[in-house]
C-alpha cells in the first residue's frame, strides 16, 4: 500500500480541497473532462465530487476500453468463440459487455463456446502452447496501455512458431478519441466544445509520454494535466486545472511525475510500432467513427492476425437509438439527462457503452452518485 | 470411538494412496467401507452409528431453525481452511444469524471418481473437528459418486436444524432509523485467502481464511443483549450486499463510516491488485450486528470480549430513507453509494 495510501490522506485531501475553493472564481463554471475510466472511478468511489466546489463539473470521458468497444466488434467476439472451434481468451471486463440482440460473450459460453478469462495476454500464449491441437485467440482491447503487451505477444508467438496463436485486434488510441471530441474530425463538422481542460490519462501517458498531448494546447487551447489515478492526483490536477483556466494559460502539465516521463516508455513505443500499424478508420461505441483512432496488425505479424485467419459472418449492428452515450462523452449531457438511464438502462442490463463499464460515466453515477439530489433515479425506479 | 460392528472386508480403505472410484457410491461394500472406515469413524456421532437412513431426534423446546447450504470452493484446500470446514461453519453461522442455536448437521458428499482418499480424509477431519468445536454433532450423510469429468474434485452439502430461544428475533425486517451498525472483525479475509491462493499472490504475511463458527459468540451476545435486531453473515457480495439486503427488507437506508470498517493492510493490498473492492469480498466467520443505539455500546463491549470479536467495531447507522439506499462517507470526507453488485465475475469462493 505504499505510494497508494499517501495519495488518499484524508488531511492532504482536506488542504486542497481549501486549495481549490480559494481559487475558484465564484461568477464561472469550469467544465473539465477526466480522459480515462480510472479517473471516473477514483473520482466515484472516494466522493471527490463533494470535496470539490459546486461550479466545477467533472465530465466523464470514453477512456473505458470495454465501453467504447462497438457493438459490431463484440458480436465478432462472439461469432468468434460460437462459429469457429477456437478458445477464446479475453480480459473478464469484456465477457458481460452486450453485442447484438443482448448477447454477450458470458451468455455464448453458458452455451458451450471455449471462453477464457485471462489476466495477461502471458496467460493465453500459455494456453495455446498447452492445447496445440485448439486454435487460441486473443481478443485484444484497450488503450495504449494494454498494447505493449500484446505486441510483446505477438513477438514470442513468432519467435517460438506457435502456429495455434492469433490475436484479433482491437487496440485504440487517447489522443484521436480525444480530438474527436473536441470535434475536429478530418470527416465532421465541429461539434459544440464545452471544455474548458483535461485531467489527462495516467498509465495511458506512461506509455506515450507528454508529448502527444501538445496538439491540445497548441490547437484548442485546452490545457492538460496529466494524473494519477488516486483521489489526491486528481484533486491536485484540478487545481492545476483552475489555475491555468484562471490565467488564461493551456498548457500541458505532469501531474504523475512518479509514473510519466516526458518521452514516455521508448521500448514500448517502438514494440508498439514495430507490431502496430494505424487503421484508417475505427468505430467507438458512443462516438461513431474516429479515423486515426486504432491499431491493427502490421502485415509481418499477420500470419498471427485473427482477422485474417477467421471469417466470421455476423449481421450488421446498431447501437441503441435512445443512448446519449455520444453527448455524456462528449460533455453535452449528464448521464441523469439521458431518457433511459436508470430504466431500463443500469448496470445489470446495460444498454448503452456508459453503463457497460465500472469505469463508464453512467455506470459510475448510477453506482456510486445515484443518492445526490441531481439525480432522476428515485422518480424513476 | 464408538463400538459398531462393522461390515467384513478383507482390506482396509487405502487412506494413504487410493482413490474414490464409481464402487464407492454404488451402494456396495465399497461404499459401506468408506462409510464406516472414514465418515463415521471420524464423526463419531451416536446418532450416525444407529446407520438408519434418517436420524431421529427430539429438540428442546423454542421454535426449529433449519438451513441448507452447498460448498463448490476452489481449490479445496486454502489458508486457514478447507472445503469441510468451511460445509460446517457455514450451515453452523445461517443457524446462528436466525438467533438460533445449532444443533444437528447432515453432510451430503458429491465426489468425482480419481478423487485421493488421502484428500478427502483430510476434509472429513476438519469437519469431524469443525463440527466438534461447534457443539454440532453431524447425524446423517449420503454420498454419490460421479464419473471422471462431471465434478470437480468434491462438492459437499450440509444442512443443519437448531433451536431458537423464546423472544430471539433476528431477521433482516427488523433495522429501524437510529439503530447502530457493528461487525466483529476484519472484512474480506476469507475471498482474499482463496482468490490470493487461486491467483498465486503471495504477501509479506500469509492471509488466512476467517472461517469460524459464530454460534458461541452470538450466544453471548443475546445474551446480554437480547433486543438486538438483526443478525446476518456477510458471506458472498460481502458487507456491501447484505446491507442492501438488510436496507431492502427493513425499508431503511443505511450510511457506513468507511475509517471505521475493519479491514487487514494485506487484505486491501491484495484488493488494489486484483481490482476488487473490501466491501464485496466474503467472509465465512463475521457476523452484522443491529442494535437500538442504548444497547450499541454494551455489545460492542460483550463482542470485544469474545475471541472471535475482538476486533469488533461499530461501523455505521440506520438511517430513514425510503430509496433503501447504502451509502458511506469515505476516508477522503466525501460520500458515496455502496451499491448492490452488478453480478461481478468472482471465482468461486464457498
Amino acid at each position: 500500500m505504499k505510494y497508494i495510501e499517501e495519495f488518499r490522506d484524508p488531511e492532504l485531501a482536506q488542504k486542497l480541497r481549501q486549495a481549490i475553493a480559494a481559487e475558484v472564481e465564484t461568477n464561472r463554471t469550469y467544465r473539465f473532462m477526466e480522459f480515462c475510466g480510472g479517473h471516473t472511478h477514483a473520482i466515484a468511489r472516494y466522493g471527490v465530487e463533494d470535496l470539490l466546489p459546486n461550479n466545477i463539473k467533472m465530465i466523464h470521458g470514453p477512456g473505458c476500453p470495454v465501453c467504447v468497444l462497438p457493438v459490431a466488434r463484440v458480436d465478432v467476439a462472439i461469432g468468434l468463440a460460437t462459429q469457429h472451434d477456437v478458445i477464446l481468451c479475453t480480459y473478464a471486463d469484456l465477457l458481460r459487455v452486450p453485442g447484438s440482440k443482448f448477447d454477450s460473450l458470458i451468455k455464448a459460453r453458458a452455451r458451450g463456446a471455449d471462453i477464457r478469462m485471462v489476466y495477461s495476454v502471458t496467460d493465453a500464449l500459455n494456453i495455446a502452447a498447452e492445447n496445440p491441437g485448439r486454435q487460441v485467440v486473443f481478443f485484444a482491447i484497450g488503450f495504449e496501455t494494454t498494447t505493449p503487451p500484446t505486441a510483446v505477444a505477438l513477438t514470442l508467438a513468432q519467435k517460438r512458431g506457435l502456429e495455434n496463436f492469433s490475436v484479433h485486434c482491437n487496440h485504440v488510441l487517447t489522443p484521436a478519441a480525444m480530438r474527436a471530441i473536441l470535434g475536429s474530425h478530418k470527416s465532421g463538422a465541429a461539434k459544440k466544445v464545452i471544455l474548458d481542460g483535461f485531467v489527462g490519462p495516467a498509465h495511458v501517458s506512461a506509455v506515450i509520454g507528454t508529448k502527444p498531448y501538445h496538439e491540445f494546447t497548441r490547437d484548442y487551447q485546452k490545457p492538460v494535466v496529466i494524473a494519477g489515478f488516486e483521489p489526491l492526483d486528481v484533486m491536485q490536477s484540478v487545481l492545476q486545472l483552475v489555475r491555468q483556466t484562471n490565467e488564461g494559460r493551456a498548457e500541458v502539465e505532469n501531474e504523475y511525475t512518479r509514473a510519466v516521463a516526458p518521452e514516455g516508455n521508448k521500448k514500448a513505443i517502438s514494440l508498439m510500432d514495430q507490431v502496430f500499424e494505424l487503421r484508417e478508420t475505427f468505430e467507438w461505441r458512443g462516438l461513431g467513427y474516429v479515423p486515426d483512432s486504432a491499431l491493427k496488425i502490421r502485415d509481418c505479424y499477420g500470419e498471427f492476425d485473427a482477422e485474417k485467419r477467421f471469417l466470421v459472418e455476423v449481421p450488421a449492428a446498431r447501437e441503441n437509438k435512445a443512448c446519449s452515450c455520444g453527448e455524456i462523452l462528449r460533455g453535452e449531457k449528464n448521464p441523469t439527462e439521458c431518457t433511459i438511464f436508470g430504466n431500463p438502462c443500469t448496470p445489470e442490463n446495460p444498454l448503452g457503452a456508459c453503463m457497460v463499464s465500472s469505469e463508464g460515466a453512467c455506470a459510475a453515477h448510477w453506482t456510486y452518485g445515484r443518492f445526490r439530489a441531481d439525480s432522476n433515479t428515485e422518480k424513476k425506479a | 470411538m464408538s463400538k459398531r460392528k462393522k461390515v467384513p472386508t478383507t482390506r482396509k480403505l487405502d487412506l494413504v494412496r487410493g482413490q474414490v472410484d464409481l464402487s464407492h457410491g454404488a451402494g456396495g461394500r465399497a461404499m459401506t467401507q468408506l462409510i464406516e472406515e472414514l465418515f463415521m469413524d471420524s464423526f463419531d456421532s451416536e446418532l450416525l452409528n444407529r446407520e438408519h437412513d434418517a436420524a431421529m431426534f427430539s429438540l428442546p423446546p423454542g421454535r426449529v431453525v433449519m438451513s441448507t447450504d452447498s460448498f463448490v470452493v476452489s481449490p479445496l484446500f486454502f489458508p486457514g481452511g478447507n472445503i469441510g470446514s468451511l460445509a460446517v461453519h457455514g450451515t453452523v453461522n445461517d443457524l446462528a444469524m436466525g438467533g438460533g442455536v445449532p444443533k444437528y448437521l447432515t453432510a451430503g458428499f458429491i465426489l468425482e471418481e480419481g478423487f485421493p482418499l488421502a484428500d478427502l480424509a483430510r476434509i472429513v477431519t476438519s469437519m469431524a473437528d469443525a463440527a466438534h468445536e461447534a457443539g454440532v454433532a453431524i447425524v446423517s450423510g449420503d454420498t454419490k459418486v460421479v464419473e471422471k469429468g462431471h465434478g470437480d474434485g468434491i462438492f459437499i452439502n450440509t444442512a443443519g436444524v437448531g433451536v431458537v430461544p423464546g423472544g430471539v428475533e433476528t431477521c433482516g425486517d427488523r433495522a429501524r432509523p437510529g439503530d447502530v451498525i457493528l461487525v466483529n472483525g476484519t472484512l474480506g479475509d476469507h475471498g482474499v485467502a482463496v482468490m490470493s491462493k487461486r491467483e498465486n499472490l503471495t504477501f509479506s504475511s500469509e492471509i488466512l481464511s476467517d472461517s469460524q463458527s459464530l454460534n458461541g459468540l452470538v450466544a453471548d451476545m443475546l445474551a446480554g443483549v437480547p433486543a438486538m435486531r438483526v443478525l446476518r453473515d456477510p458471506t458472498r457480495g460481502g458487507l456491501g450486499a447484505t446491507l442492501n439486503e438488510i436496507a431492502h427488507q427493513s425499508g431503511v437506508g443505511v450510511e457506513l463510516e468507511e475509517p471505521q470498517i475493519p479491514i487487514r493492510r494485506e487484505v486491501k493490498s491484495a484488493c488494489e491488485l486484483l481490482g476488487l473492492d473490501p466491501l464485496y469480498v466474503a467472509n465465512e466467520g463475521k457476523l452484522i450486528a443491529i442494535s437500538p443505539p442504548e444497547y450499541a455500546d454494551r455489545l460492542l463491549a460483550i463482542m470485544q470480549a469474545h475471541p472471535k470479536g475482538r476486533e469488533a467495531a461499530i461501523i455505521g447507522r440506520v438511517l430513514k430513507d425510503d430509496r433503501c439506499f447504502v451509502r458511506m462517507k469515505t476516508q477522503l470526507g466525501g460520500t458515496r453509494m455502496v451499491d448492490w453488485m452488478a453480478g461481478e465475475q468472482l471465482p468461486r469462493i464457498c
